[in-house]
């Protein structure tokens, strides 16, 4: 087939003289993907936000108000706020906590072979539904589940319930106390925070932290001084996915610990039972600002600075 | 003089792998020592053995005096150069140099004082505030020198430092670290696969290979009088003729060495003057360098090459020096070096 040859020879040449006409038909679908599928709906969502919702009629009104931003700051929905927040830092702060020391030996210690089980490990999790996971960890909380039968064949049950009686974290049993949801949450989201940071710590070389120590660093100092500030651009972004997905979450809320609704699950409510979707986007605007805070914060502290 | 660091039977292993095997010497307080061999014979990790960043399989390491084995990298009396030089990329040059006086709770003022006294030292007095990312990698270099010695160690290890370094600056950087170690007069243990390097900056060279060193001598002696023949082929650039050729050659199946600039080339059919060995073979090529010519001469299956001023094409034996032609090729007795293996 000469002339289909010859065909494609000079649809090639055209391309690859005209970098610019490559580039507009490489972008072209992926940014109307992202500009009108993903920016625009987000927008429009937004938009809603200053729209009436008629109370009686239970029906959105084209009437442009600031009342529904004006209802976030009522304590009720203020209180939603900032159980949400506060359980978002919880959850930031001990998938750090947990996952710096695993993803360090990831990156340093492990053999090829001993990370590849490591990955496997790390994400299989993620392969398995979500919402079984959350099941599942109702069934471990409960009383009479494994959590009580192994804490009991421990002799540790004294120690349980005394921190279930603190105010704020405990609760009648784990299932229904801030722990247990501490707890699923923070095992749900473990993986992004790991993935990021042994990424981050695998670009430090070992040369530096034997440098550091080569110049009187103790181990810590050395941790503190170089390897912490080093991988904290994968510290900041790991907790960007630890950080919002929390925010944004309104399952495990709902199956795991205390009554009391969080930004998602508010939203959840408002949108589907009572159809204020005015509302429900004010809501939304609400972890935007958060995040954009957070992040500003990282920014300050130098988290973009490698980048 | 006392020493400053004595290996007694090191060995370093990892599995099967015997990276260091049984290995005795001792360095002795300001020398400039080298450790001189191809990758993998031992000289890295004999260098890591020293800094603490690994610990000796069995043997003993004592470090001026004291037993160095077990103690942390951050216990030890002495300051590494790397090879890729290390530097915080998230600290600029003054904190760099800063460092092992801020980790030992040095104040600030004292502790930039003595950081911006090295930099100087290292001819870089006004780069304090700028990141190791806008070096240039000599200056790189000059800061990792700085940050090492303004601990005031008693010895400084330097790990191929002058590595990834172009021709006229490594020349250059061996005069100022020669300079450097007279003036400060600690010892010096230095790593390299150079030879040249090895031989122009040296007290003593240790001639490392497969984990065992095979010689410590001075660069001259190292070069004059090579014990093995690993040595005479890594040190310099010898013929090491193997005892079936010495057998023709000599009458001794011994082998030995001799270097290419004592090789005289002449037309075949002449005598040998007295005192002197000489043999035939077929030139294979000829390398022009600018002053000299270095002339592969194919003898009884063994390659040697001869190192000649460059001749004029005109003359004799210029006719007789081209590929394929019939040469003999003599050297003095007393240039033959005779080698243990």
């Amino acid at each position: 087939m000469p002339k289909l040859t010859t065909v494609s020879r000079k649809l090639s040449n055209v391309l690859y003289q005209r970098r610019n006409l490559t580039l507009l038909l490489m972008l072209t679908p992926p940014l109307l993907w992202f500009g009108v599928v993903y920016v625009g709906s987000l927008l429009t969502l937004l938009g809603q936000s200053i729209f009436t919702f008629d109370d009686m009629a239970m029906s959105v009104v084209a009437e442009l108000t600031a009342d529904n931003f004006r209802n976030l700051m009522v304590p009720a929905n203020l209180d939603i706020v900032l159980r949400t927040l506060g359980m978002a830092l919880a959850v930031t702060l001990g998938t750090t906590l947990i996952g710096f020391p695993m993803a360090y030996y990831m990156a340093h210690y492990a053999t090829p072979t001993e990370k590849g089980f490591f990955f496997v490990g790390v994400m299989l999790p993620m392969w398995a539904s979500y919402i079984v996971k959350a099941y599942a960890w109702t069934v471990l909380l409960a009383k009479g589940g494994v959590m009580y039968w192994t804490l009991e064949g421990l002799g540790l049950i004294g120690v349980l319930e005394a921190v279930l009686r603190l105010p704020g974290i405990g609760g009648d049993t784990l299932a229904t106390s801030n722990i247990g949801r501490f707890l699923v949450f923070t095992y749900i989201w473990l993986p992004f925070m790991i993935l990021p940071i042994q990424a981050a710590i695998e670009r430090v070389p070992a040369n530096l932290l034997l440098a550091s120590a080569d110049l009187g660093a103790r181990p810590f100092q050395t941790f503190r001084t170089v390897l912490w500030p080093l991988a904290f651009p994968g510290v900041v972004a790991g907790s960007i996915f630890t950080f919002s997905l929390t925010l944004g979450d309104y399952i495990i809320p709902q199956l795991v610990g205390p009554p009391g609704l969080y930004i998602g699950s508010m939203v959840y409510t408002l949108q589907g039972t009572i159809g204020n979707m005015p509302m429900a986007a004010a809501f939304t605007c609400v972890p935007i600002i958060l995040i954009t805070v957070y992040l500003a914060l990282a920014r300050r502290l130098g988290a973009f600075n490698a980048l | 003089m006392s020493v400053a660091i004595e290996f007694k039977s090191v060995s370093r292993h990892y599995g099967e792998v015997k990276a260091l095997n049984s290995v005795s010497f001792t360095v002795q307080e300001g020398e400039f020592f080298s450790m001189l061999g191809p990758s993998g014979s031992g000289k890295t990790t004999s260098l890591r053995l020293m800094a603490g960043f690994e610990q000796p399989s069995s043997g003993s390491l004592t470090l001026l005096g004291v037993e160095a084995s077990g103690t942390p990298p951050y216990a030890r009396d002495v300051n590494t150069v790397f090879q890729d030089y290390a530097l915080f990329p998230h600290m600029n040059v003054l904190d760099n140099v800063a460092y092992g006086l801020m980790v030992r709770k040095m104040p600030k003022p004292e502790r930039y004082a003595l950081a911006r006294e090295a930099l100087a030292m290292v001819a870089l007095p006004d780069h304090g505030e700028r990141t190791p990312a806008q070096l240039s990698g000599g200056q790189r270099q000059r800061v990792a020198l700085a940050r090492a010695l303004v601990n005031r160690p008693r010895i400084l290890l330097l790990d191929e430092p002058l590595g990834a370094l172009d021709m006229k600056l490594r020349e250059q950087m061996q005069v100022e670290l020669k300079v450097l170690h007279r003036k400060l007069g600690i010892t010096f243990v230095y790593v390299t696969h150079d030879q040249g390097e090895a031989l122009s900056m040296s007290d003593r060279v240790a001639v490392f290979n497969r984990g065992q060193i095979e010689q410590i001598a001075t660069p001259r002696e190292l070069y004059h009088q090579p014990r093995t023949r690993f040595v005479a082929d890594f040190v310099g650039s010898s013929n090491v003729v193997t005892a079936d050729l010495a057998r023709r050659i000599t009458g001794q199946s011994q082998c030995f060495s001799v270097r290419q600039e004592n090789i005289t080339l002449s037309p075949v059919g002449t005598t040998a003057a007295p005192g002197r060995v000489q043999v035939e073979g077929e030139v294979l090529a000829i390398q022009f360098l600018g002053a000299n010519q270095r002339i592969e001469v194919q003898v009884g299956g063994q390659i040697i090459t001869a190192l000649q001023q460059d001749v004029a094409a005109a003359s004799d034996l210029a006719a007789h020096t081209a590929p394929g032609q019939r040469i003999a090729l003599h050297w003095a007795a007393q240039h033959m070096v005779m080698l243990d293996a």
